[in-house]
């Protein structure tokens, strides 16, 4: 495989941008809903039920269409009236399955996804997917039964304080006293995980409250006295913001994934264009901004592209929209665009000033934020102020073509994982939902696969959760029946959460998962080669060596179609099989070598000054040229 | 860094001061004092919190403690126009040699005799953490057997009131 020259990336992205229709939002919570939750039902009449069918009842009344779970003894009551509901509920095999399904479907849709387990160590089990939910801004709900309440504090069977174990994952969390409480109390929380920075909302029920009789009536009133999250920017800031990027000379957009959430995608295109200023799409903000648009630069961060980080590095203003100066982004903040004046807009306060000091911060949702630039910037176009950003194009142009993305074919003959996922993205195209597990396989995916739409690419950013993968795509394809989900998994996320194929081979949910499979914990053994000295302690997982497991008959065995891939010439036609399949999911183990590298890359802990482009290769920047 | 005063005020419903005390915990911030009471409005409760913090870390504090969904209203106190007050019992060697001395100092700062036996003599005062400081450093001269101290309290001089904002008629 060769490198991309700058010519065939110039017509590709011609052709790609040619073909895209502009980015629309498939649905979005950011403020949609600010006082009364979502009645997609007819609104029910008040009537005698248990607290079981209470929250059932609530849950239809909420619009809910599936759920993710396992029942157990607390939560027992709940699903007898779960039988008869319209609630589709699907049976995962482990409760952080669950969790994670319901994570893609929230990504994959823009609705809440729900996730239900059972008291003790099912709540527990859901602790992994509320933190990456936490992390990621994903709105989820999960709901947990609880010991009953005259048990709760003894240490009874299966009594978990789940409560006090997700205050610190959780946006809120709730523990239910009485069945009177619940629909007000679920309606809440859906509130809560939807609007504002959306994010996990545990609802925590005792076993005895879902026996209890109790009168069903919808709607509640919503009781949340302290949250009153800030939507529209102050128009003073928003002036400052289009003053300064009208006198900037090396203005970067810096895009994360709070533009996906508030559904901002067509008016960043707008602003983008009105100001010709080079976006940067960060790790949770792919898809936010086409790849195939001249004006994007790629992803920054530790495994960005040269320009991007340079973009970032040498830019005299930065404005970041719905991101947050992760370290992954900044690299080491001291020496982070160390010349740049910074606009932060995000919906959470808290964001802004945190990590970087905001010269103008702005508070509000993406949306209006930037339909407020669009308008602000056009008034200072019109008065003439437009600033000449020549120079700044030639020199981040240049450096795009000098070091554009790309790999060297492995020298001892295996294949090329980069090639597998560029071939992936080039076969299955940009309808496709692509979802990402955590290693070298989601750093490829994010660089080789071209995201062109919002929502078509899924992954655990804040946390880095391995084992994502599966049940993310398995929740995407249950929001998305009619798209084609993807996960891209590595054999060591695989192992992790596999069990979740059963779930789809059952429930009948078609996603297709490549795992690309170099036989080692891909991403801590490239760590272990370049700062540990090749020293390979436990990163080797025998999945090359011994095929255990071996994942064709893992997925057989799992109720999928297991293919294998081994060699360049069987890509396209292995991943052309995988397509034709649309009644069963799809396995693909693609055996690939085991010492590719992920590039660039900027070391943890370093300045971005630092990256490499490849090992040894540091990029040459004419320091005269800025 | 200096101190701090918070007036937090928050519903007054269960673990929520698991959530404030939790947050500083996580977030890396100490807690000098605090105190938390109802209000005149039951259903609110006010928490004062004294931090130790650079003005940057405060605000980073203040904003997180913001989005703690229980938390209705966050007041920094400017200790030049507010009162704050802790209330010290204090327990303290005082035999028949001693005992008038004891109370002469007791009388100096103020302070109250709230409980006596022969050996000992139990002091109530309230005051400035500065003026409490003071007291027991003359007491320790006798001898301190015990002592409990509460935290800061502490109020805004002035007729406004700070659950008089629109954040507190909707709760």
């Amino acid at each position: 495989m060769t490198r991309p020259t700058p010519e065939t990336l110039a017509t590709s992205a011609r052709r790609a941008r040619a073909a895209v229709e502009p980015p629309r939002d498939v649905d979005r919570p950011c403020g949609a809903t600010p006082t009364v939750p979502a009645v997609r039902t007819p609104v029910p009449a008040p009537a005698q039920v248990s607290g079981a069918g209470s929250l059932v009842r609530s849950l239809e009344a909420l619009g809910v269409e599936v759920i993710f779970g396992i029942p157990g003894g607390s939560i027992l009551p709940a699903y007898d009236p779960l039988y008869d509901s319209t609630v589709r509920h699907i049976l995962v095999r482990h409760e952080q399955g669950a969790g994670h399904a319901a994570t893609g479907y929230a990504q994959a849709t823009g609705r809440v996804g729900v996730c239900v387990a059972t008291s003790g160590p099912g709540a527990t089990n859901l602790v992994t997917p509320i933190a990456d939910a936490y992390m990621d801004s994903v709105p989820l709900v999960a709901i947990t039964g609880q010991v009953a309440r005259p048990s709760i504090g003894t240490d009874a069977f299966q009594e978990a304080d789940i409560q006090g174990i997700t205050l610190p994952i959780t946006k809120h969390n709730f523990l239910v006293q009485s069945a009177e409480e619940l629909p007000r109390a679920l309606a809440e929380a859906f509130h809560l995980a939807a609007t504002g920075r959306p994010g996990p909302v545990l609802v925590d029920i005792p076993k005895d409250v879902l026996q209890a009789s109790t009168v069903f009536a919808w709607p509640p009133t919503l009781d949340l006295p302290g949250y009153r999250p800030t939507l529209h920017p102050h128009g003073k800031q928003i002036r400052e913001a289009a003053r300064l990027m009208a006198i900037a000379r090396r203005p970067v957009l810096y895009v994360g994934g709070g533009v996906l959430k508030a559904g901002a995608t067509d008016g960043l295109r707008r602003l983008a264009e009105l100001t010709g200023i080079p976006v940067v799409t960060t790790l949770m903000a792919l898809g936010a901004f086409p790849d195939s648009h001249p004006q994007h630069l790629g992803m920054p961060g530790m495994h960005g592209t040269v320009a991007a980080v340079y973009g970032l590095q040498k830019a005299d203003l930065i404005i970041a929209l719905g991101a947050r100066f992760d370290d992954r982004v900044t690299g080491q903040l001291d020496s982070f665009a160390p010349d740049a004046a910074v606009v932060h807009a995000d919906i959470d306060p808290a964001e802004i000033g945190k990590n970087r000091h905001a010269d103008v911060p702005i508070v509000g949702d993406a949306r209006h934020v930037i339909d407020e630039l669009v308008g602000a910037v056009t008034v200072e176009q019109s008065a003439g102020h437009r600033p000449d950003l020549d120079d700044w194009w030639s020199q981040l142009q240049e450096l795009r073509k000098r070091y554009p993305l790309g790999y060297d074919e492995p020298a001892d003959g295996t294949l090329s994982p980069q090639y597998v996922l560029r071939r992936l993205g080039e076969i299955v195209g940009p309808e496709a939902v692509y979802v990402a597990g955590v290693g070298q396989h989601q750093m490829w995916a994010s660089q080789f696969i071209s995201y062109e739409k919002p929502r078509t690419w899924l992954n655990s950013g804040g946390l880095g959760t391995m084992g994502y993968a599966v049940p993310a795509a398995m929740g995407a394809k249950v929001g998305r029946p009619e798209t084609v989900v993807w996960g891209i998994d590595g054999d060591g996320c695989f192992q992790m959460t596999s069990q979740e194929l059963a779930t789809c081979a059952l429930e009948g949910i078609p996603v297709k998962i490549a795992v690309i499979n170099n036989g080692n914990l891909g991403m801590v053994r490239q760590w272990q080669a370049l700062f540990y000295g090749e020293r390979y302690s436990n990163t080797e997982l025998g999945t090359h060596k011994h095929r255990i497991p071996d994942f064709v008959k893992l997925a057989e065995a799992l109720g999928c179609v297991g293919l294998r891939c081994e060699t360049a010439e069987d890509v396209d036609q292995t991943i052309e099989a995988a397509m034709s399949i649309n009644d069963a999911p799809v396995v693909i183990d693609f055996v690939v070598g085991k010492d590719a590298m992920v590039w660039p890359m900027v070391a943890a802990g370093t300045s971005n000054d630092e990256i490499m482009f490849a090992r040894g290769v540091r990029p040459v920047f004419d320091e005269d040229e800025v | 860094m200096t101190m701090h005063t918070l007036s937090v005020l928050v519903e007054n419903k269960p673990g929520v001061l698991a959530r404030v005390s939790g947050l500083f915990s996580r977030r890396g911030f100490n807690i000098g004092s605090l105190a938390v009471g109802e209000t005149e409005n039951p259903d609110v409760s006010r928490i004062t919190i004294v931090v130790n913090a650079d003005s940057s870390p405060l605000e980073q504090v203040t904003k997180q403690l913001n989005k703690l969904v229980n938390i209705i209203k966050i007041v920094e106190l400017d200790p030049q126009v507010s009162v704050a007050r802790e209330l010290l019992l204090v327990k303290v060697r005082a035999d028949r040699s001693a005992r008038g001395q004891v109370l002469e100092t007791v009388n100096l700062f103020r302070a109250r005799v709230v409980d006596v036996a022969p050996e000992t003599l139990t002091v109530e005062a309230t005051g400035t953490p500065d003026k409490l400081a003071a007291l027991l450093r003359d007491l320790e001269a006798f001898g301190i057997k015990e002592m409990v101290q509460s935290g800061t309290v502490a109020i805004g001089r002035g007729s406004r009131s700070i659950t008089a904002g629109p954040a507190l008629r909707a709760a």
